[in-house]
């Protein structure tokens, strides 16, 4: 009898003593991929279109092995016409449909900007509140390697900039899946500004990230690292910046709580007060320019709230430098946030 | 024998009674329809087109009259209401155009669709709201179909999407309805129209390039009213054949101060889209009797003697009651004096004389929207949220 139940009892002690599944590692390209194919499974009614998006697979390859498993009705591929396409995706949406109309950069968005913002994100408030836009637009946005200043901009601010849009730029695999699935289910005109460079990069995914239903709520920023000495405000590729600026002070006794936003607009600004009622400094990253930035608009919003008594130094910005994008390397590493401008600019604030 | 029943209905009228024996009077007398030779429109890669002879009901005919009428009606107020400084901002009216907005919607079902650009009013009203609803949007009042916050170009209804001011963009927009109509796989088309200066715009040929290649089931539709704002059609275009602009879009030339031509000519297009040959191009010939907007006179980039002269051989209203009298379908006093729909006489005109004025006194009391409501529907299907006023502690609450 002793022995059977030291068999169970050594049974069940076994049990607390099992090793965790090998961590699953999913590309910001492929989670985007699975959250639009889980989406336009979903629901009839969602559809892709845009250059290359269907037989090439995408121009980046995110839109992968779609058309081969919805067909043409649903993945359509478009003739060279941003204002054209961007506008039959407009009315698509205003006729009951689901769009997501691809920008192969945006860039070009900018040929069909008047569809975005006059179309799509003015309508449902020209219209009290009669006619809904339920459509998202997505692509690469800001910066990519050796591609100049016409393939360069970045976006955040001026669609960041209207009433009517959301507004949403993902870093990670999680982020991109999970906003890129709440982007498709909310009636409202969406902006996805993704990060060609941050494509292949693999990110462990979380448990609830394999779920079909994994949303991210618009308009939510998360802590990716907490901190205690300053608050670090940024969004898309810098975040991974920030992090890593964060781990080099963390060596020296500098603790930086890293937040990213996740979503443009509407803007979290609850989580950077709490943030900076805590730490007492601020300094926001973006790669975008700096005059009438994304940087620009926090520490406005700060300097009105409850926060900007908490301040013990002036906020500071990292951008993009002020000129287009340059070709050569040494230039265009200069043009963009790195990581030691990024610790320059937390050390200055913080007087060390 | 005519002359003396118009005589006794005059008299009787004075009374208002006996409304059934008044309708028998009336009607006895009419023909119920008669079969009218329409202009043979010019065609583009077509081997026909739409019939050259059709049939107008008596019923269809009063219908049409009454409409327009009403059209006319409201543009002229909406200009008086303009000069009396109650409507403000930008205020394109459509008189004289009255032909394409119904005759277009008497070629179409109301399940199909339709988008336009800022000259919207007439169509606002065919697709099926009511002159109340328009005028009290044009005075920015909240009993306004979009409650204030649209005015003269943005207003919506059931199947009509605007009301657009972006010259141009509404073009895409309608191609992207087709796109939905052929989707959803219901045998419905959207009617997309654009003027003769948005005929130049670029997206424009994109739009033909899609709807051709993917077959969609789109009326292009350029209302060619001869001049986009101050530039003729000559000094804009350097190929006027509008119907001809779609290239590889088959299309028609129509005459659209006749409200007959324009409806065969929809109908004909309509099921061409319905066949699933994919887009087709119309032009309508017409003429604005107005200047662009009210703050445009009308009168520096072409003659008066031109206005005149379309007002006296070709305006759409005087061309169907002509064709109505001459054919029996009614008489002009008839066409004062309304049977069918309402049971008792009355006068078409001066019925829709009363509508008019009643609805322009509604659009005049109804008071304004309420400031609450500044930050409303930004946002579909959310939950409430801020918005910020002129300065940081101005807050309006969002709902949607």
């Amino acid at each position: 009898m002793a022995a059977v139940s030291g068999l169970v009892s050594g049974l069940l002690k076994r049990r607390f003593h099992w090793t965790a599944p090998a961590a699953l590692q999913v590309t910001v390209r492929d989670a985007i991929n699975q959250g639009m194919d889980e989406e336009l499974e979903r629901d009839e009614k969602v559809f892709l279109l845009g250059e290359e998006v269907a037989q090439y697979d995408g121009a980046y390859k995110v839109s992968r092995g779609l058309w081969k498993k919805y067909g043409d009705k649903r993945i359509i591929d478009t003739p060279i016409s941003e204002m054209g396409f961007a506008g039959i995706a407009v009315g698509a949406a205003m006729a009951g449909l689901r769009p997501i109309c691809e920008f192969m950069t945006f860039n070009f968005s900018m040929q069909a900007i008047d569809q975005v913002i006059n179309s799509a994100a003015k309508t449902y408030y020209m219209s009290g509140g009669l006619q809904p836009v339920p459509i998202v637009f997505r692509g690469p946005n800001g910066a990519s390697a050796g591609v100049a200043a016409q393939h360069s901009q970045c976006f955040a601010a001026w669609y960041g900039h209207c009433p009517g849009l959301k507004v949403v730029s993902p870093w990670n695999s999680e982020d991109a899946k999970g906003l890129i699935k709440s982007a498709i289910r909310d009636n409202n005109p969406v902006v996805v500004l993704e990060n060609e460079l941050m494509y292949g990069v693999p990110f462990e995914f979380p448990p609830e990230a394999q779920s079909k239903d994994f949303l991210i709520p618009i308009g939510k920023a998360k802590i990716e690292r907490q901190g205690t000495h300053i608050t670090v405000v940024s969004h898309s590729r810098p975040v991974g910046h920030c992090l890593e600026a964060a781990a080099v002070l963390s060596k020296e006794g500098v603790e930086c709580e890293v937040i990213n936003m996740r979503t443009i607009r509407p803007m979290d600004m609850e989580t950077i007060e709490a943030s900076v009622m805590k730490t007492n400094h601020l300094v926001t990253v973006e790669g975008g320019w700096p005059q009438f930035g994304v940087g620009a608009e926090i520490c406005a919003r700060i300097m009105e709230g409850p926060a900007f008594n908490f301040l013990d130094a002036p906020a500071v910005r990292v951008t993009g430098a002020d000129v287009p994008m340059p070709y050569a390397k040494i230039l265009e590493d200069n043009s963009i946030p790195q990581v030691k401008d990024i610790i320059f600019a937390i050390k200055k604030t913080l007087n060390i | 024998m005519r002359k003396m029943l118009a005589a006794v209905s005059r008299v009787l009228s004075g009374a208002s009674q006996k409304p059934a024996s008044r309708v028998l009077v009336a009607s006895r007398n009419f023909a119920n329809d008669a079969t009218f030779e329409i202009k043979k429109c010019d065609l583009h890669r077509l081997e026909e087109g739409p019939p050259v002879t059709t049939v107008l009901t008596r019923e269809d005919g009063l219908k049409y009259y009454r409409m327009m009428q009403t059209v006319r009606r409201m543009e002229l107020k909406a200009d008086q209401l303009y000069k009396q400084k109650i409507i403000r901002g930008f205020c394109h009216l459509c008189d004289g155009q009255e032909a394409c907005c119904v005759g277009l919607e008497a070629g179409i079902n109301p399940t199909d669709h339709l988008i336009t650009a800022y000259r919207a009013h007439g169509f606002t009203f065919t697709r099926g709201l009511s002159v109340r609803e328009i005028l009290a949007e044009l005075t920015g009042r909240k009993g306004g179909c979009a409650k204030g916050k649209g005015g003269s170009m943005h207003m919506y209804a059931k199947n009509f999407y605007g009301g657009n001011g972006i010259v141009g963009a509404q073009v895409p927009l309608g191609a992207g309805i087709a796109l939905a109509c052929k989707y959803n796989g219901k045998d419905e088309v959207c009617l997309t129209l654009y003027g003769d200066g948005a005929a130049n715009q670029g997206q424009i040929f994109e739009a033909y390039n899609m709807a051709a290649l993917w077959k969609l089931p789109c009326i292009f539709i350029c209302e060619n009213n001869r001049y986009g704002m101050g530039t003729s059609v000559e000094r804009a275009a350097a190929s006027t054949d509008y119907y001809k602009r779609g290239d590889f879009i088959p299309g028609l030339r129509v005459d659209g101060m006749d409200i007959l031509c324009v409806r065969e000519a929809t109908r004909f297009a309509a099921a061409y889209c319905r066949s699933g040959k994919g887009p087709i191009l119309m032009e309508l010939q017409t003429y604005r009797y107005h200047g662009h907007s009210m703050s445009d006179p009308g009168v520096s980039y072409r003659t008066r003697e031109e206005i005149q002269e379309v007002r006296s051989k070709s305006d759409p209203i005087m061309l169907l009651k002509d064709r109505m009298v001459n054919s029996n379908l009614a008489s002009v006093e008839e066409l004062k004096v309304q049977s069918l729909v309402h049971g008792g006489l009355k006068e078409i005109d001066v019925e829709v004389r009363k509508e008019i004025e009643d609805a322009a006194q509604f659009a005049t009391a109804d008071p304004e929207p309420p400031l609450e409501e500044l930050g409303y529907h930004i946002y579909s299907s959310d939950p409430p949220f801020e918005v910020r006023g002129a300065n940081q502690w101005i807050k309006f609450k969002s709902v949607s």
